[in-house]
């Protein structure tokens, strides 16, 4: 795994949490590595492409199922676990894609391009990002102190990791709202806020990133696609 | 009021849901969402789900929205079969690795096939150029290959020896393509046969009545400008 991938930090955090064993395989995907994990023994490999396992989701319940997690990380009561499921489904296109490609338009395309994106297109990607956190302000947090109610879940570690991920582009999605940023303090401590922060350190370097090092081969394959997505 | 269903047949995730609910003998009534007529924008159904999207789920007063969470609070309340979603850990995590995987993949591809062949310039007579059409076939047949090789495999379906969640999931999303007049299962002999056990696995009736409105998609009626200019923001931010 790679922790610049935020579905990556959700596992390792959790994985390290409750003391699960595991290797960790360094994926470097700043280097355009692609590769597999085998976290917490699954038996099978996994491929981490370069914009991240999809499945982290799947690989979260199944460290809580197979390692007996305490049950507030996947509430076993009908409407909780429903709430949590609601997020877990809900993040991968409302969180994943805009916290990434905000990352991608303010910092990675113009250190792989050498060309700035349009403000246009950056002023869309935060509008859309902004939408999100609206939404899971008014919907899935409400005053509650976590999603599910008073204890910490999977889907709050989930939500962190993604709205972190703009960090790296200086992007403080917990700025304009002091209820997120409440949230985010209770969920750090609940976590730990050494564990959170040895997890987000690579992630928070990623703008003194030496493109030099990246694959020229790589470079030039994200350079086509981005030409082609334009 | 008993378990009530908001849905519109002509949305993927919804007839996940409608199939799913029908085939386990899920007592519910049928709350019909008209997507093409902006249904789901009035402030009566954001009571039910502040989201504006379908499928979602009343049940007393707990709503729920998202097709994933609604199947599986249905698989938990319901004594459903074990093979939907199996109580063993590994082959649990396979539904949950493609239920997870799916959403910005496979369901991105299907969702703007359908638009950028159809519904773009037959429903809002807005033109698409073959450009667009042409990357989107692309995108569809990248993550079609996906499906067949990580998923499917030598498998009979995505999870195993029996039909799960995973593959409800998947056959709805291929449909939304199918109804747009794309050839999916051409070409790939595997997907076809996997597509024709997922049919018989629910029942070729109910998974035809399931598609009746998706199959017609290419016949809809133009769009009038009202209602053009209700959709088209929502539409282009959903299949971006």
């Amino acid at each position: 795994m790679d922790l610049l991938s935020a579905p990556c930090r959700a596992v390792y955090i959790f994985s390290k949490k409750h003391d699960i064993p595991f290797t960790f395989q360094f994926v470097d995907l700043l280097k355009g590595h692609t590769g597999v994990t085998d976290v917490g023994g699954l038996g099978k490999a996994r491929a981490v492409p370069l914009t991240g396992p999809f499945c982290s989701v799947a690989i979260l319940y199944y460290l809580c199922r197979k390692y007996s997690a305490p049950l507030h990380w996947y509430p076993p009561d009908l409407y909780t676990r429903a709430r949590v499921e609601e997020f877990m489904a809900w993040q991968h296109t409302a969180f994943q894609l805009p916290m990434k490609r905000i990352v991608w338009l303010k910092l990675l395309i113009p250190k792989i391009t050498g060309e700035e994106v349009s403000a246009e297109k950056i002023d869309h990607a935060v509008a859309e990002v902004k939408n999100s956190l609206q939404l899971f302000e008014e919907y899935f947090l409400q005053d509650k102190m976590f999603i599910a109610g008073d204890q910490i879940s999977l889907a709050d570690l989930v939500a962190v990791v993604e709205m972190m991920q703009p960090m790296a582009a200086k992007y403080n999605a917990f700025l304009n709202s002091s209820k997120l940023a409440e949230w985010l303090m209770r969920v750090e401590l609940s976590i730990g806020s050494g564990l959170f922060r040895e997890a987000h350190n690579r992630l928070m370097q990623l703008a003194d990133w030496d493109v030099s090092t990246l694959d020229p081969a790589v470079k030039e394959n994200i350079s086509e696609l981005l030409k082609k997505s334009k | 009021m008993g378990l009530e269903l908001y849905l519109d047949l002509l949305s993927q995730p919804c007839r996940a849901v409608y199939i799913f609910a029908k085939k386990n003998g899920i007592p519910f009534e049928l709350r019909t969402v008209d997507l093409i007529k902006g249904q789901n924008l009035s402030d009566a159904f954001a009571r039910v789900n502040p989201l504006k999207k379908v499928p979602a789920l009343k049940d007393g007063d707990f709503t729920l929205s998202e097709s994933v969470a609604i199947l599986l609070y249905l698989t938990h309340k319901y004594k459903v079969p074990d093979y939907w979603y199996p109580q063993d850990l590994q082959a649990r995590a396979r539904v949950d690795e493609y239920l997870a995987w799916q959403h910005t993949t496979l369901r991105r591809s299907c969702l703007r096939a359908l638009w950028h062949k159809v519904m773009f310039p037959v429903f809002l007579g807005e033109p698409v150029s073959p450009q667009t059409l042409a990357a989107t076939l692309a995108e569809l047949d990248v993550n079609l290959q996906l499906l067949e090789n990580k998923f499917l495999q030598n498998k009979a379906f995505l999870a195993g020896p029996h039909i799960s969640l995973a593959d409800l999931v998947a056959i709805t999303e291929l449909m939304h393509p199918v109804g747009a007049g794309c050839q999916v299962f051409e070409g790939r002999p595997k997907l076809a046969a996997w597509r024709n056990r997922v049919e018989a696995a629910v029942g070729e009736d109910l998974f035809q009545e399931a598609h009746d409105i998706i199959l017609k998609a290419k016949d809809l009626p133009p769009a009038d400008p009202t209602t053009k200019q209700k959709l088209l923001p929502r539409v282009l931010a959903m299949i971006q």
